[in-house]
């Protein structure tokens, strides 16, 4: 198993913040909007250094997205800035019609995603977006992993043309990825290669993949990791090739088990390459009060449930064998 | 910057583009005539004489003035607008709503269709989409105008409510916001409804700076959107109250809810015809 340390932690939010001012220095064309939570979207920067292309909107979410898609008429680039919920459910038909259904280059930003949001409760956990993103016509679907990487994806997006919904989160999490990596959309990230078993994880869950990758690697289990950042257009070359070699699968993302990317994973498997796979999601319920760490345990989504679900899956994929065996 | 045509030619037009509304509805046996014709005499006055703009389209529409339909569903009127100023062959109407064309039910940008540049029919979207064009002209230098219309049914919707919060909050003083006030939504009055009340107290109190107009009288609507221009740049944006009738230039069809959603049958076409003597080509409807 490949190390991994990381010497400071920092909220994956924080290089949303980081990489739109970089996307904005880079880009005049760049603009943003948020509805009211500046401060919890880390826009301050931005703001600070381009004051005049920054669109407070209030509380009012369908009217930003609406005006994010007509600022694209005249050749601007608008990243939209609200919790993940308020991005998604919330405006839904805006974004369907006025952005996905229109085409427009709006970079919907999204923070505060799923059970690690805490506190807050279930009104505000959403674990529903990724499926909700993913079904959209022409969208493409991010979720990365670390502060380096959401950066690095907020840079990417900007030069990306068409609709993208980017997915981040608001607990500190180990930076573990290069701070000079290029994003590129819709390519998967090899973490560890391995033998036995493919798990393919998204977002928060990558660093509880490498954890369980750790604690299998001393089982004797030899797990190839695989971060999965963008859920659409999923890297379905990267999916295959790893399980035309260990043969069975573990997905792991922090969204319902309905429509997330172990659906997305299902779906290519089921057409192409046929093995077991267990999902590592929440078993289609809402959340609840608490802090990150106790809703990641309770609602099954750590390091322990992930090897516990490899170890399922490596039992059904050698049942597999021994009947294909049996049967000759 | 008015487009050099007096308004008798542009009346005649208006006749024309009626004609085209009930023949698309009728040859597809859908579609909304009431809205459209109603709404007729106000877009012939933007494209024909009103707005700077050209047919050569172009979506960022840089340095002309930008029209938004946020009623999506009166299409027809918008399509034989947009084919009668030459963004696309008037033979393409023949093509409304059915399979394979660019002109769907409601207007979308999704087939590529010169002149639209939003999709629209859910309703309540469109002032926004306004606002966030009328900004990035802002942002651009461009001095040029955004046009917005919205039905008055179409005012239940809550994202109108943010919007009209938004352009007077935020100084969005290139943007004209017309409203097809015409009384009927597809229950019946807006009063029945959901009663608008004081409709322009209501613009008003949001800070919009409000005129009213005879949406059916065209020397009126030339000089009330010339007007609306004028009183632009000055940090608010400007309301039009458009009172039209439903259904206005068809005598059976005037004035009632009914026609909202209804295509007439080879009769009632052949009796809306005789009422609107052609002024340009009629169009070929499609064997």
């Amino acid at each position: 198993m490949k190390k991994y340390t990381f010497t400071e932690k920092k909220d994956t939010r924080s290089g949303f913040g980081a990489g739109l001012l970089e996307a904005g220095r880079r880009n005049p064309n760049v603009v943003a909007l948020c509805a009211d939570l500046v401060g919890s979207l880390k826009m301050d920067a931005f703001i600070k250094e381009f004051p005049e292309r920054f669109f407070q909107v209030g509380i009012a979410e369908a009217n930003m997205m609406g005006i994010a898609a007509g600022l694209t008429i005249g050749g601007k680039v608008p990243f939209t800035g609200t919790f993940a919920n308020f991005s998604t459910g919330r405006v839904y038909d805006q974004i369907r019609q006025s952005i996905a259904y229109s085409d427009k280059n709006v970079k919907i930003c999204a923070s505060h995603a799923g059970l690690t949001l805490g506190e807050d409760g279930a009104t505000h956990q959403i674990l529903e977006d990724l499926g909700m993103m993913k079904m959209l016509p022409g969208m493409t679907v991010i979720n990365p992993c670390d502060f380096n990487q959401t950066k690095a994806a907020t840079i990417a997006i900007a030069e990306h043309h068409g609709p993208v919904y980017l997915r981040f989160g608001r607990p500190v999490v180990p930076i573990f990825t290069a701070d000079d990596q290029k994003f590129e959309i819709g390519k998967a990230w090899m973490v560890n290669e391995g033998a036995d078993v493919s798990i393919f994880a998204t977002g928060h869950l990558v660093w509880e993949a490498i954890l369980a990758g750790e604690q299998l690697a001393e089982m004797g289990i030899d797990a190839e990791i695989i971060n999965i950042h963008t859920i659409k257009p999923l890297d379905v070359e990267a999916v295959l090739k790893s399980v035309a070699k260990t043969r069975c699968v573990v997905s792991a993302e922090e969204h319902n088990r309905l429509g997330g990317l172990g659906d997305s994973i299902a779906q290519v498997l089921v057409q192409h390459d046929p093995v077991p796979q267990e999902y590592v999601a929440v078993n289609d319920s809402f959340g609840e009060s608490g802090t990150p760490a106790q809703l990641m345990t309770k609602y099954g989504l750590d390091a322990a449930h992930i090897v516990q679900a490899v170890q399922k899956v490596m039992q059904r994929k050698n049942a597999v064998g021994k009947a294909s065996l049996a049967s000759l | 910057m008015s487009q050099e045509r007096s308004i008798e030619e542009i009346k005649g037009i208006a006749v024309q583009v009626r004609r085209d509304i009930v023949r698309m509805v009728h040859a597809c046996q859908s579609g909304h005539p009431g809205g459209s014709l109603g709404c007729a005499d106000f877009l012939v006055a933007l494209y024909f004489k009103v707005m700077k703009h050209n047919p050569q389209f172009n979506m960022d529409g840089t340095g002309e003035d930008l029209f938004f339909l946020s009623n999506g569903h009166i299409s027809p009127v918008f399509y034989s607008v947009l084919a009668r100023s030459g963004y696309f062959n008037v033979s393409e109407l023949a093509t409304f709503r059915k399979i394979n064309s660019r002109l769907q039910g409601h207007p979308t940008t999704h087939e590529g269709l010169p002149g639209v540049r939003i999709a629209s029919g859910s309703l309540g979207q469109g002032i926004s989409v306004a606002i966030g064009a009328a900004q990035a002209k802002k942002l651009n230098g461009d001095d040029r105008f955004v046009f917005v219309l919205t039905g008055d049914g179409e005012l239940d919707e809550g994202q109108i409510w943010e919007a009209a919060l938004y352009a007077p909050g935020k100084k969005v003083d290139n943007l004209i916001w017309t409203v097809d006030y015409n009384g009927q939504q597809i229950d019946g009055s807006t009063d029945k409804v959901m009663p608008l009340g004081d409709l322009r107290a209501k613009v008003e109190a949001f800070g919009w700076q409000a005129l009213e107009m005879n949406g059916n009288n065209m020397d009126e609507v030339v000089e009330t959107l010339e007007k609306a221009k004028g009183m632009c740049g000055q940090g608010k944006p400007v309301c039009i109250l458009m009172h039209t009738g439903m259904g206005y230039g068809v005598d059976f069809m005037m004035g009632s809810h009914k026609w909202h959603g209804v295509a007439p049958n080879d009769e009632q076409l052949a009796q809306a015809l005789e009422q609107l003597h052609s002024t340009l080509e009629d169009y070929e409807i499609a064997k």
